[in-house]
C-alpha cells in the first residue's frame, strides 16, 4: 500500500517539475493532480504550494472553487446524473432522487460502502437521450425512475 | 488519397458516441475486412449530424442514404445487403429520408435539414476531424492563406466589421469592433482566447463545432492573430469535453506538422501557437474576465471592465476573447464575403445562429438558421413539434441569463434584439421547448438554483441575494409561500440586477423576472390557491382514481406504502395521507384511471 503512495508521490514530483515556470502553472498541475491520486490530497496540495511558488491557501482555494477537484477520493463508481436544463425539464430529477433512495446516499456524497458516488452534472451533450446519466464511462440514455434498479443492479455484483 | 467506391460516415459526436457509434464503426471496419471490401468502401468518424434524436446515425455515400436509430445488430445487414449487393435496408431509413415509392429523398430535403443554412456547422457531419487534409479539401486554412499573402489586417477587420458579424457567446457585441479594439492597443505581447466553456447548462453548439470541425477554429483565431498583432493563443474548453479536448489537441499538431501553425506561417513572417488549457466546472468561468483569471491559474473570480480585455486582459496584455461559433464564421466571411453573409439573416443580426434543440420537442439536436427565422419554424418545421401530442407552453433561450418565451409570441423572429425585448437574450444558443407538463414557476426555480450553485461569491448581492431568492422559490413551490413573496421576489431582481459585479448576478434574475411577466397566473397559483396548475409540484399535487379504474389491483400491489385499498373489480382509493408520490401507480395503471389533481 504505502509503496504505491509513495510512487504516487515520485510522480506528483515530476509533475510539479514539468510545471515549474510555466505561465498559469499551477491549475494544469492540479488537474494532473486529480488525475493521479483521484482528488488532490492535503500532502499534494501542499507539494504543490512548495514547488509552484504559490502559498497552500492559494492551492486550498483553487481546489474548493471548481467542482472538478475533490479533497477526498471518490467511490469505485461516480454516477453522474445530467441536471442540464434539457434532462430536467424530462424529469432528470426524479431519476437523481431515485437512485440516492436506491443507495441510500446524497447528491455529492459516496455511499457507506465506498462503491458510489452520485453527483449532478450539466449538459454532458447527450441531449437527445434525455433524461441521461453516466456510470464511469457508461452512458445510459432515455432513463426513467424505474429502470434504476435494474440498471444499478449490474455495478453492484 | 486512395479511392473508396462507397464512403460510410458515422457520427461520432457525443450523443451518437453515447449512444454506441463507436462499437458500430469498430464492428463494421471488422466486417469490411473479414469480407475483404476495406480497400473498396472506407468507414469515417465525423462530428455531429445534428438530427440526435435519430442517432446512433450512419449515412452511405455516393447514395446518400441515411440510416437511423442504428444497432450494432444492424450494422451485419447494412454490410451484407446494401455496401455488398446494393439494396437498401429499408427498415433502417430515416423514416423521413424515403418516399412512398421508397425513392431516396436528399438529404437536404428533409424536413429537419430544409429550413436549416449551415455555416458555422458546415463540415460537421461531412469530414473526418481528426485529418487534416479533409479540412484542407474543404477549404480548411484557404482564408488564413488569403489574409497573410494578400490582405493587410486593416482589412481584414474591415471586412469582420461590414460583415455585421455579432458575437455568438451571449453578448452579441460586434466582432469587427472588438478586434479593431484589440489591433490598436500598443504592446509588446497580446493573447488571442477563444471561449469554449460552454456554460449553458442545456447547450452543446460549441463542442459540436470542436469535436467535428475544429481546425476552423484553429484557423479563425490565427486570423485574428493576424489582425490585432498576436502571436499566441488559449482555447478554453471544459474538462468536460474529452472528446473535443483531443480532437483540438490533435489538430493542433496536425496544423503546427503542416507549418499552419507555429513559427512563419505559409511562409511569412507571421508566426502563431495555440495552447489548449481545461476549465475545472466553473460556470462564471465563461464569463470572460473569470476566465482570464482561471488561464492565469487563479480562481475564476472576475474583475470590472474597464479596464477591457482588449487594453488589459490576459497577464495583463491586450486580448481580443471571441467565442467558438464566432470564430467558426470567420473563414466563410473571408472567403465569401461581405455581401453574402449580409444577404442572410436581418439588417442588425446578419448570418446565422445555432441552436440546441432540446426538452420536449421531437427532433432534439443542433440546428442552424438564419437569424430572423421565426420561432414556430424552428420548433414546428425543424424540430417536428411536441410529443405525445402534449401542448407546447414555452421556450426557453439564453440559459440562466435568459427567459422564456411563451406559446403566444412563437412567431416573433429570433434575433439578438427581438429576444431582449421579449426579455429573453439570445444567450449562447441552448433553446429547451417545454410543454404543458412543465411548472414555470419550478422552472425559474431550476435556473436559480443554478446561479446559486455557480456564483463565485465575490460580490454581495449575487452571493446573497439570489440565495434568498432561491428561498422563497423554494417555498412557493412547496406550497408554503407567503402574501407577499412575489413582490419580494421583484424587488430583490431589481437590485441584484442593478448591483452585481458581473454579467452572473446582473442577469441572474432573469429567469424569475421572465416567467412572472409572462406566467404570473401561475405564481399566484402556488401562492394563494395552493395548486400547482400544471401538476408538476409534489407537494401540491394530490393522487385521484377515476371512474375509468376496472379494480385490477396493480395499483394497489405496486405502492410501496399500501396507500391504495379496493376490493377486486371494485374502484379503488388512494390515501393521500399515506401517498408519498413516487406515481409509480400512474405508471402501472393500463386504464389511464389514475389522475393528478
Ligand atoms: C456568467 C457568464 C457566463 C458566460 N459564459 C459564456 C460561455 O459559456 N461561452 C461564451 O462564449 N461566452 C460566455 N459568456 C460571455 C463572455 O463573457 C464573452 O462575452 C464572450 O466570450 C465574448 O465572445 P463573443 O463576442 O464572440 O460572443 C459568459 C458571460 C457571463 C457573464
Ligand atoms: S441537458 Fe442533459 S445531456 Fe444535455
Amino acid at each position: 500500500m504505502a509503496t504505491k503512495d509513495q510512487e504516487k508521490y515520485l510522480e506528483l514530483e515530476k509533475i510539479i517539475e514539468e510545471h515549474k515556470g510555466l505561465p498559469g502553472a499551477l491549475m494544469p498541475a492540479m488537474q494532473k493532480t486529480q488525475e493521479l491520486f483521484g482528488c488532490v490530497p492535503l500532502k499534494a496540495q501542499q507539494m504543490l504550494a512548495d514547488g509552484l511558488n504559490a502559498t497552500l491557501s492559494e492551492v486550498y482555494g483553487i481546489a474548493t472553487f471548481y467542482s472538478q477537484f475533490n479533497l477526498e477520493p471518490k467511490g469505485e463508481y461516480v454516477i453522474s446524473v445530467c441536471l442540464g436544463t434539457a434532462c430536467y425539464v424530462k424529469g432528470a430529477q426524479d431519476i437523481l432522487d431515485r437512485i440516492c433512495e436506491e443507495i441510500e446516499t446524497m447528491p455529492g456524497k459516496t455511499s457507506a460502502d465506498g462503491r458510489f458516488t452520485v453527483e449532478a452534472t450539466r449538459c454532458i451533450g447527450a441531449c437527445g437521450l434525455a433524461p441521461v446519466m453516466t456510470i464511469n464511462e457508461e452512458v445510459h440514455g432515455r432513463i426513467m425512475p424505474d429502470d434504476v434498479p435494474s440498471i444499478l443492479a449490474k455495478y453492484k455484483k | 488519397m486512395e479511392i473508396y467506391r462507397s464512403h460510410v460516415l458515422v457520427c461520432g459526436g457525443t450523443g451518437c458516441t453515447s449512444s454506441g457509434s463507436s462499437k458500430i464503426i469498430e464492428t463494421m471496419e471488422q466486417m469490411l475486412v473479414e469480407k475483404e471490401l476495406e480497400r473498396e468502401i472506407k468507414v469515417i468518424r465525423t462530428g455531429c449530424f445534428g438530427l440526435c434524436e435519430a442517432g446512433p446515425i450512419v449515412i452511405v455515400y455516393p447514395e446518400g442514404t441515411f440510416y437511423s436509430h442504428v444497432k450494432v445488430e444492424d450494422v451485419g445487414e447494412i454490410v451484407e445487403e446494401h455496401l455488398l449487393k446494393g439494396r437498401i435496408v429499408r427498415r433502417l431509413v430515416y423514416k423521413g429520408a424515403l418516399t412512398d415509392e421508397s425513392a431516396q429523398v436528399p438529404l437536404k430535403d428533409i424536413p429537419f435539414y430544409q429550413h436549416q443554412h449551415r455555416i458555422a456547422l458546415r463540415n460537421c457531419g461531412v469530414i473526418d476531424p481528426e485529418n487534416i487534409d479533409e479540412a484542407i479539401a474543404t477549404d480548411a486554412y484557404q482564408a488564413l492563406a488569403k489574409c497573410v499573402t494578400e490582405m493587410t489586417p486593416e482589412e481584414v477587420i474591415e471586412v469582420i466589421s461590414q460583415s455585421g458579424l455579432r458575437g455568438r457567446g451571449g453578448g452579441g457585441f460586434s466582432t469587427g469592433i472588438k478586434w479593431k479594439f484589440a489591433a490598436s492597443s500598443k504592446s509588446d505581447k497580446k493573447y488571442v482566447i477563444c471561449n469554449a466553456d460552454e456554460g449553458d447548462p442545456g447547450a452543446f453548439m460549441d463542442r459540436s463545432i470542436l469535436e467535428g470541425d475544429p481546425h476552423t477554429v484553429l484557423e479563425a483565431m490565427a486570423i485574428c492573430g493576424y489582425c490585432i498583432g498576436s502571436d499566441e493563443g488559449y482555447v478554453y474548453v471544459r474538462a468536460e469535453y474529452p472528446i473535443a479536448v483531443e480532437r483540438l489537441e490533435k489538430a493542433i499538431s496536425q496544423a503546427r506538422a503542416y507549418g499552419l501553425l507555429g513559427d512563419n506561417i505559409l511562409g511569412t513572417d507571421f508566426s502563431f501557437n495555440i495552447h489548449v488549457r481545461l476549465g475545472a466546472g466553473a460556470f462564471v468561468c465563461g464569463e470572460e474576465t473569470a476566465l482570464m483569471a482561471s488561464i492565469e491559474g487563479h480562481r475564476g473570480e472576475p474583475k470590472p471592465r474597464p479596464p477591457f480585455p482588449a487594453v488589459r486582459g490576459l497577464f495583463d496584455k491586450p486580448t481580443n476573447i471571441n467565442n467558438v461559433e464566432t470564430y467558426a464564421n470567420i473563414p466563410p466571411i473571408i472567403l465569401n464575403g461581405v455581401d453574402w453573409f449580409r444577404s442572410l439573416g436581418t439588417e442588425k443580426s446578419s448570418g446565422t445562429k445555432v441552436f440546441a434543440l432540446g426538452g420536449k420537442i421531437n427532433n432534439t439536436g443542433l440546428v442552424e438558421v438564419e437569424m430572423g427565422t421565426p420561432l414556430r419554424t424552428v420548433i414546428y418545421d425543424i424540430g417536428g413539434g411536441i410529443p405525445k401530442g402534449k401542448q407546447l407552453k414555452a421556450v426557453q433561450t439564453g440559459g440562466p441569463s435568459g427567459g422564456c418565451i411563451p406559446v403566444d409570441l412563437l412567431d416573433v423572429p429570433i434575433e439578438y434584439d427581438s429576444l431582449i425585448e421579449l426579455g429573453s437574450m439570445m444567450g449562447s444558443g441552448g433553446m429547451i421547448v417545454m410543454d404543458e407538463d412543465n411548472c414555470m414557476v419550478d422552472i425559474a426555480r431550476f435556473f436559480l438554483d443554478f446561479t446559486v450553485e455557480e456564483s463565485c461569491g465575490k460580490c454581495t448581492p449575487c452571493r446573497i441575494g439570489t440565495r434568498r431568492m432561491l428561498e422563497i422559490l423554494d417555498r412557493i413551490v412547496e406550497g408554503k409561500g407567503k402574501e407577499d413573496d412575489i413582490e419580494k421576489l421583484e424587488r430583490l431582481a431589481r437590485v441584484i440586477k442593478e448591483t452585481s459585479l458581473c454579467g452572473l448576478g446582473q442577469t441572474a434574475p432573469n429567469p424569475v423576472l421572465s416567467t412572472l411577466h409572462y406566467f404570473r397566473d401561475e405564481y399566484e397559483a402556488h401562492i394563494y390557491d395552493r395548486t400547482c396548475p400544471a401538476h408538476h409540484c409534489r407537494s401540491l399535487t394530490k393522487l385521484q382514481i377515476t371512474d375509468d379504474c376496472r379494480g385490477c389491483t396493480a395499483c394497489a400491489r405496486v405502492c410501496p406504502v399500501d396507500a391504495i385499498s379496493g376490493e377486486v373489480r371494485q374502484k379503488h382509493v388512494i390515501d393521500m395521507d399515506k401517498c408519498t408520490k413516487c406515481y409509480s401507480c400512474i405508471e402501472k395503471c393500463r386504464f389511464d384511471a389514475i389522475i393528478k389533481v
